[in-house]
C-alpha cells in the first residue's frame, strides 16, 4: 500500500477549514488525494452526479455512515470498514455491487497522512470487493465538531438471480447459519479504545462477505434470509428476524463459534459474545434440506471458513428467540438493551 | 476454553443435578447471596435442573442494584458539574437516580468516563491537574482494596483533585439482617466466592452458630452453583449447620490479607442504606478520618436527602426471597431494564433484569 501522501497535498501537513472552501486547496485535495486513489471512467469525468448504464433486473441499494474510534484499529480501519460494510449490506440481498459514493467529513486538523492512509485502505477494499467509487463528497467541520473523520457510502448492487431474500421469506423449519466466529470486532475496538491490554491482539474481522454469498447464489442454494451481524451482534439480528418474519427461532449456545481470545475478554468484562459487534459475518436463513449444501459452500470460502448450523426456525408464532445453554436449558436471547456496559464484579 | 469449559461440561452438571434429586427428601429454601450466581443460574437454567423441592432465593449480593437512590442522584449532581470529570465502573451509568441517569448527564456534556479499575481515576487526577476526578466507589468487599488502593495511592502522591463518592457495602451484615428478619425464609446459603477470596469466611461462624444455617462459600460457573447447592442439600438433610468451602481454587479460610489491612487502614465500618432493603447497621464502608479529604460528600457539600422508591416496586420483597420478580404487576410492563421502576431491575445481575432478560415467556 502506498501510505505517502501525494507532494502538493503534503504541503499541507494538516486539513484546514479551506480544504473544504471550495477554492484552490480543496479543488487540490479532490483531484491529489480522492481523485488520484479511487480513478476510474465514471469518476473522472469530474461531473456533479455519475452517470452510468442501468444493467437489466433488480437493483439493490443501501447507505451507512460509519464513525469509529480509534480511526486504525488491529484488523481494519474506518475506510476499509466503509467499504465493507455498505457492500456487505448490499450482499445481504444477494446482490453483486457495482458502484459507491462515498462522503467524508473531515475535522479540521486533521493530519494528512491519516487522511492518505485512509484513502488508500479505501481504494484497497473497494478493488478488493470489484466495486467502483463514481461520485463523492467532502466537508471540512471545526476543530471540536468531529471525531476526526466521519465516512458515509452508499452502495448500489445488482441482483442477478430470482429469490427474494428478505425476513418475510423466512419459513419454519430453516435452518440458521452463522459464517463464521462471533465478537471479534467488538472487542477488537473495546480492548484498543480502553487500553486493556490482553495477552493476544485481538483482530477486528472486517470483511467483505459477497464472494460467500455470491458462492451461494450461484450454487443453486435456496436462500430465505440472510443478514448482515453489526452492531447488536447475532442477538439482535437474530431477534429482528423473528420480529419482522413472526417466527420462534432456537440455536444453540456449544454450535456458535467463539474464538477463546474473545470468550475470554467477553468472560473478563462481563459481556456476552452473542451481544457483541462484528463487521464480516452474517447469519443465512436456508430450507433445511439445502443446509449442508450451503455449509459446504460457506466452508469454500476463506472469510466463511468457520461457518457452522447453529439452530432453525421452529414454528410461526410471537417472535421470540431461544439458547439451549451448554447445560442444555432452554432460555431468552434477547437484544442488548443499549450500549454494551463492562460489569463492575 | 481453559478453566472455565471444565465448570460448564454438561454431563457433570447432570451428575450434580442427578445426586441433589436423590439426596432432597424435603422442601429447602436457599439464597444465592451474589447476583454473578443470579446472573449464572438464570442464563444457564440451573434452576430448571434442580429438584421442586429446592427454591433458590435471590439475594441482596449486586453492588449496583443496592446503591441507594440518594447516593445516584448525589453522583448525577456532581457529574453535571463543569470542572468535574466524573469515573465509574461501566454498570452504574445505565442506573437511574431519581431523575436521570449519569448516560443522560453524559449526553447533556457532563464529562463522565467508564474505568476498569479506581486506580486508573488516580491517575487520571495526576494528568488532569485543573480537573476534579471523582470515582464512584461501589461494590462489595471485591472492589474495596482496589478502591481502597487508589485513594491511599492518592494520599502518597498528595493529590488534591481527587475524591471518591463511596458506597460500599459489606455482605456478613447482610446475611445477618435477613437471618434476622421475622418474615425469613432462608433455610442455607451460598455464600459470594469472589467476596470470600478477599475476606476469607472466619466471618461466617458467628452466623452460622447463632442462626443454625448452612453456609457454602460457592464460585461462580454453573458446576460450581451445582455443587454449592449440593453441598447445602448435604447438610439441611443430614441436620447439620456448617461453613464449607466449595469454591478452595480460589478462596482460603483466612483471605486474602494484605488486601484485608489496606481496606481497614482506608476505611470504616459505618451503617449504610441498601436499596430496596433499608438501612442495615454496621453494613458499609466510608473513608476513615485520616483519608477523609478525599471524601467527594464532604468535597462538594453535598447535604444528606431522602428520596422514596417507587410505591408499586416490590424488590424489597424480592430480595428477602418474599416474592419472585414475576410475580410483581409492574414486571415487563412499568418496569423494563430501560426503564426499572427500581433496585432489581437495574443492573444485569439484578433478579428482576436476570428474569426478563432470559425468561420473559419461555
Amino acid at each position: 500500500m502506498n501510505v505517502s501522501c501525494p507532494i502538493p497535498i503534503s504541503q499541507y501537513p494538516h486539513i484546514l477549514m479551506a480544504h473544504g472552501g471550495g477554492g484552490t486547496l480543496m479543488h487540490r485535495l479532490l483531484e491529489e488525494v480522492f481523485g488520484k486513489a479511487f480513478s476510474n471512467p465514471i469518476l473522472d469525468t469530474r461531473h456533479d452526479s455519475a452517470q452510468f448504464v442501468v444493467p437489466a433486473g433488480r437493483l439493490a441499494m443501501t447507505t451507512d455512515s460509519y464513525v469509529v474510534r480509534p480511526i486504525f484499529f488491529p484488523g481494519g480501519d474506518i475506510g476499509s470498514m466503509a467499504i465493507h460494510g455498505t457492500v456487505n449490506d448490499l450482499a445481504m440481498s444477494g446482490a453483486r455491487p457495482l458502484y459507491l459514493s462515498c462522503g467524508f467529513i473531515i475535522e479540521e486538523g486533521l493530519p494528512m497522512e491519516t487522511l492518505w492512509r485512509v484513502v488508500c485502505s479505501m481504494r484497497d477494499a473497494a478493488k478488493k470487493c470489484g466495486v467502483q467509487i463514481i461520485t463523492g463528497d467532502t466537508k471540512v467541520v471545526d476543530k471540536g465538531n468531529g471525531d476526526g473523520l466521519f465516512i458515509n457510502t452508499t452502495g448500489i448492487g445488482i441482483i442477478e438471480h430470482e429469490q427474494i431474500i428478505s425476513p418475510q421469506s423466512v419459513l419454519p423449519s430453516d435452518a440458521i447459519l452463522v459464517s463464521g466466529d462471533l465478537g471479534r470486532h467488538g472487542m477488537a475496538i473495546m480492548a484498543v479504545r480502553e487500553g486493556l491490554a490482553f495477552e493476544t491482539t485481538i483482530e477486528s474481522d472486517s470483511a467483505p462477505v459477497v464472494e460467500p454469498v455470491l458462492a451461494l447464489v450461484q450454487a443453486g442454494v435456496e436462500i430465505h434470509c440472510l443478514r448482515d451481524l453489526t452492531r447488536g451482534g447475532l442477538a439482535s439480528a437474530l431477534n429482528e428476524i423473528a420480529e419482522a418474519a413472526g417466527v420462534k427461532i432456537a440455536i444453540e449456545q456449544k454450535s456458535i463459534p467463539v474464538r477463546e481470545d474473545v470468550h475470554a475478554a467477553c468472560e473478563m468484562l462481563g459481556l456476552d459474545p452473542l451481544h457483541v459487534a462484528n463487521e464480516g459475518r452474517f447469519v443465512a436463513f436456508v430450507p433445511a434440506r439445502a443446509s449442508a449444501r450451503a455449509l459446504q459452500v460457506l466452508h469454500g470460502a476463506e472469510v466463511s471458513a468457520n461457518a457452522a448450523i447453529i439452530g432453525q426456525v421452529v414454528e410461526k408464532s410471537t417472535p421470540l428467540v431461544t439458547l439451549k445453554s451448554e447445560l442444555g436449558v432452554n432460555r431468552i436471547l434477547d437484544m442488548p438493551s443499549g450500549e454494551q456496559l463492562p460489569r463492575i464484579c | 476454553m481453559k478453566f472455565l469449559d471444565e465448570y460448564r461440561d454438561a454431563e457433570l452438571a447432570q451428575k450434580f443435578a442427578r445426586e441433589i434429586h436423590r439426596l432432597t427428601t424435603k422442601p429447602w429454601t436457599i439464597m444465592e447471596v451474589c447476583g454473578g450466581q443470579t446472573h449464572a443460574i438464570v442464563k444457564f437454567g440451573i434452576d430448571e435442573l434442580l429438584p421442586k423441592q429446592i427454591e433458590l432465593i435471590h439475594g441482596p449480593g449486586c453492588p449496583v442494584c443496592v446503591t441507594p437512590l440518594e447516593v445516584i442522584d448525589k453522583a448525577l449532581e456532581i457529574a453535571a458539574r463543569p470542572e468535574v470529570v466524573f469515573t465509574s465502573f461501566g454498570d452504574m451509568l445505565r442506573v437511574p437516580g431519581s431523575t436521570t441517569d449519569l448516560l443522560s448527564v453524559k449526553a447533556k456534556g457532563g464529562d463522565v468516563r467508564i474505568v476498569y479499575s479506581p486506580l486508573d481515576a488516580v491517575k487520571l487526577a495526576e494528568e488532569n491537574p485543573a480537573k476534579e476526578i471523582v470515582f464512584f466507589g461501589v461494590g462489595f468487599e471485591t472492589t474495596a482494596p482496589a478502591t481502597a488502593m487508589a485513594v491511599y495511592q492518592a494520599a502518597q502522591k498528595k493529590l488534591k483533585n481527587f475524591s471518591m463518592l463511596i458506597s460500599h457495602v459489606l455482605v456478613p451484615p447482610a446475611i445477618e439482617a435477613l437471618m434476622s428478619s421475622p418474615n425469613c425464609r432462608v433455610q442455607g446459603f451460598l455464600a459470594a466466592g469472589h467476596v470470600c477470596a478477599v475476606m476469607g469466611y472466619e466471618e461466617y461462624f458467628p452466623l452460622v452458630k447463632k442462626y443454625r444455617v448452612p453456609i457454602v462459600v460457592t464460585g461462580f460457573e454453573p458446576l460450581d452453583i451445582l455443587h454449592g447447592i449440593l453441598m447445602v442439600v448435604q447438610q439441611l438433610e443430614s441436620g447439620r449447620a456448617e461453613v464449607e468451602n466449595q469454591y478452595a481454587r480460589a478462596v482460603t479460610r483466612a483471605g486474602n490479607q494484605p488486601a484485608q489491612a489496606l481496606v481497614k487502614k482506608v476505611f470504616q465500618v459505618v451503617p449504610r442504606k441498601w436499596r430496596g432493603v433499608g438501612e442495615i447497621p454496621q453494613s458499609g464502608l466510608g473513608l476513615a478520618g485520616e483519608y477523609a479529604a478525599f471524601d467527594a460528600d464532604k468535597k462538594f457539600g453535598l447535604t444528606d436527602r431522602r428520596v422514596d422508591e417507587p410505591a408499586e416496586c416490590i424488590a424489597g420483597l424480592i430480595l428477602q426471597g418474599l416474592k419472585k420478580p414475576h410475580e410483581c404487576p409492574a414486571f415487563g410492563t412499568k418496569c423494563t431494564p430501560e426503564h426499572p421502576l427500581g433496585a432489581t431491575m437495574v443492573s444485569s445481575e439484578g433478579a428482576c433484569a436476570a428474569y426478563y432478560r432470559y425468561r420473559r415467556h419461555a
